[in-house]
């Protein structure tokens, strides 16, 4: 039921951000799945899956460049849209809070590092 | 037996935790006890006691709560990875709509997305007859359960302290001794003179009556009446600070906040054309609900809520004033819970890293209760009112607005700000002179031909 989930509602094939455009919000999902798009010139090159409680868009909290992925929905998702004011602001109170984006863009690393050694 | 030395106080391997009260403030600091334990590589046990069953319908299985998980707290637990589910969630709030005697306005979220979620504490009013029902509180409690906590279905009877532990002492079991105690046990007077025995420099809070009730309604009329919206009142009332409906999924919640709410204060509350105007013209509201309380609720926050192996969280220790009590629990029971794992457990511990967070609540709270003046204030005068409803709806109406006002009284009904914050933003010379020509204009004939109140004397003719 629409007005019992939280955050904002993507159908399947949805863009959620768009890669080359510019953002600064990070973005967690409450409900469905994610596809995360590496855009180039001989084609799209899907990096990753994400599910509920997974999130993306990190690096435009902390850098002023632009989306380097695009999202898009893989059939219906719920997404909450976290502000970066909130999050910095949360993050002076609770710097805990930080532990699980660090812990996760550490993943990512290993992941990016892993598939350049295997390329 | 306790593995620490006396002289370090510190949490080692195999220590123990008991935490006596199993509601978010309990849960919460379980959970993150148990989470910062695991990325530390400390192993600890757990053990939350919890007398009430949250998954019984009615007052047995409630902690007496009107159920908002604010804006801040809903994008906190999400950062931190905890989603709520949609089957706790009775319905998202999108808007907020202010009644005052002079007419009504609606105050958008400033994202246009669902960040506010309202729920039930328990499972259920009483005389609810869906047994499906999963409570917030019941949720967490799982959830610690499933990170390893384990549940002790018992009524905290005795605490004694000793050299080397805290005995906790229950009514069917053997007495177990922990290495830490944690007070979650809300504002209850005879589990909190306990914690007095073994929390000597503790000073109790103090508290005053609220009240919670809740109308049975069909959600296609929730939907027609209320919408996804929560409904407040400044409404010129004895005793009552904040008025509220909050639409559920089949059920609408009053909460009253205020001094010594009692039936009279209610009666005389629900009577109100504006309260009336949310319920269909037929709903018997003035009859007595079958489920309603009077909860108590913290209005000035304890001292000194920790001792050498004790600390108190949420509403023992430290709350916000009237809102996001729940918020509130989550801000104590984290800062207890890192100070417990990476810090320490001794009096000096707590004081250093554990005290300037609930310090920090209280000084806001300070600020609250200058706002709430100022809101009495506005509560009284039609003037003010009339100025208030103009520039929101102006601000309201215009894209691009600056939504300063808006945003101020978002931010106060949500929880979603600080005290302190709302009041820096509500002194801007931009709001003041704004709210100044909007109380000129909607009072003010000629200016006042289009305010709500003429427009509906028109209408009337």
């Amino acid at each position: 039921m629409k007005s019992k989930k939280l955050g904002k509602r993507y159908k399947d094939g949805e863009i959620i951000i768009k890669q080359g455009e510019s953002g600064n919000s990070l973005y967690v999902i409450q409900e469905g799945m994610v596809d995360v798009i590496h855009e180039t010139e001989e084609g799209d090159i899907k990096l990753a899956e994400l599910g509920a409680s997974d999130f993306f868009g990190e690096m435009g909290l902390f850098e002023e460049d632009v989306r380097s992925c695009t999202v898009r929905a893989a059939g219906d998702v719920t997404i909450l849209t976290i502000d970066k004011r909130n999050f910095f602001k949360s993050i002076r109170r609770d710097p805990s809070l930080a532990y699980r984006l660090l812990e996760k863009m550490s993943n990512r690393l290993r992941e990016a590092n892993e598939m350049i050694q295997t390329s | 037996m306790s593995v620490l030395a006396p002289q370090d106080l510190e949490l080692t391997d195999g220590s123990r935790i008991g935490v006596v009260g199993g509601g978010p403030a309990g849960s919460f600091f379980s959970y993150y006890a148990l989470e910062y334990a695991r990325r530390f590589g400390l192993e600890v046990e757990l053990d939350i006691f919890e007398a009430k069953d949250f998954t019984r319908i009615g007052a047995a299985g409630c902690n007496h709560c009107g159920g908002i998980i604010s804006e801040t707290l809903v994008q906190d637990l999400a950062t931190d990875g905890l989603v709520i589910p949609s089957d706790i969630i009775q319905r998202t709030i999108s808007t907020y709509t202010l009644h005052t005697e002079q007419g009504s306005r609606v105050i958008r979220t400033p994202s246009d997305e669902h960040r506010i979620a309202s729920v039930f504490r328990g499972s259920g009013p009483r005389g609810c007859l869906d047994t499906s029902l999963n409570g917030f509180d019941n949720y967490m409690l799982e959830l610690c359960e499933k990170n390893g906590a384990r549940v002790i279905r018992e009524k905290v009877t005795a605490l004694e302290r000793s050299e080397d532990g805290i005995t906790v002492g229950y009514a069917k079991s053997a007495a177990r001794k922990y290495d830490l105690v944690v007070g979650a046990v809300g504002l209850s007077n005879k589990t909190l003179d306990l914690f007095k025995t073994i929390c000597p420099a503790y000073s109790l809070p103090e508290k005053t009556r609220a009240y919670i009730s809740e109308f049975m309604m069909k959600p296609a009329n929730i939907e027609k009446s209320l919408g996804s919206s929560m409904h407040v009142f400044l409404l010129d009332l004895p005793q009552i600070t904040f008025g509220a409906l909050i639409p559920k999924y089949n059920y609408v919640t009053l909460v009253l906040l205020g001094r010594d709410i009692d039936k009279d204060v209610v009666q005389n509350f629900v009577q109100s054309a504006q309260v009336r105007s949310c319920f269909p013209a037929d709903y018997p509201i003035d009859r007595i609900a079958p489920c309603q309380c009077y909860p108590y609720i913290n209005i000035k926050q304890g001292k000194h809520a920790y001792a050498n192996r004790v600390v108190l969280v949420g509403d023992s220790g430290s709350s916000k004033l009237y809102k996001n009590g729940i918020g509130a629990a989550l801000i104590t029971a984290k800062a207890a819970a890192s100070t417990a794992i990476f810090e320490g457990i001794s009096e000096k511990h707590f004081e250093k890293y554990y005290a300037p967070v609930c310090r920090d609540l209280d000084r806001d709270n300070g600020v609250g209760k200058l706002i709430f003046r100022i809101t009495r204030i506005i509560q009284k005068s039609s003037i003010i009112k009339r100025g208030l409803l103009h520039q929101v709806g102006k601000e309201q109406s215009i894209s691009g607005s600056a939504l300063r006002l808006s945003a101020v009284l978002w931010d106060t009904f949500t929880g979603s700000s600080g005290y302190r914050n709302i009041l820096k933003r509500f002194l801007h010379p931009g709001l003041l002179l704004g709210l100044i020509g909007s109380t000129t204009r909607s009072n003010v004939p000629p200016f006042n031909r289009n305010s709500h109140e003429k427009q509906k004397a028109r209408q009337a003719l």
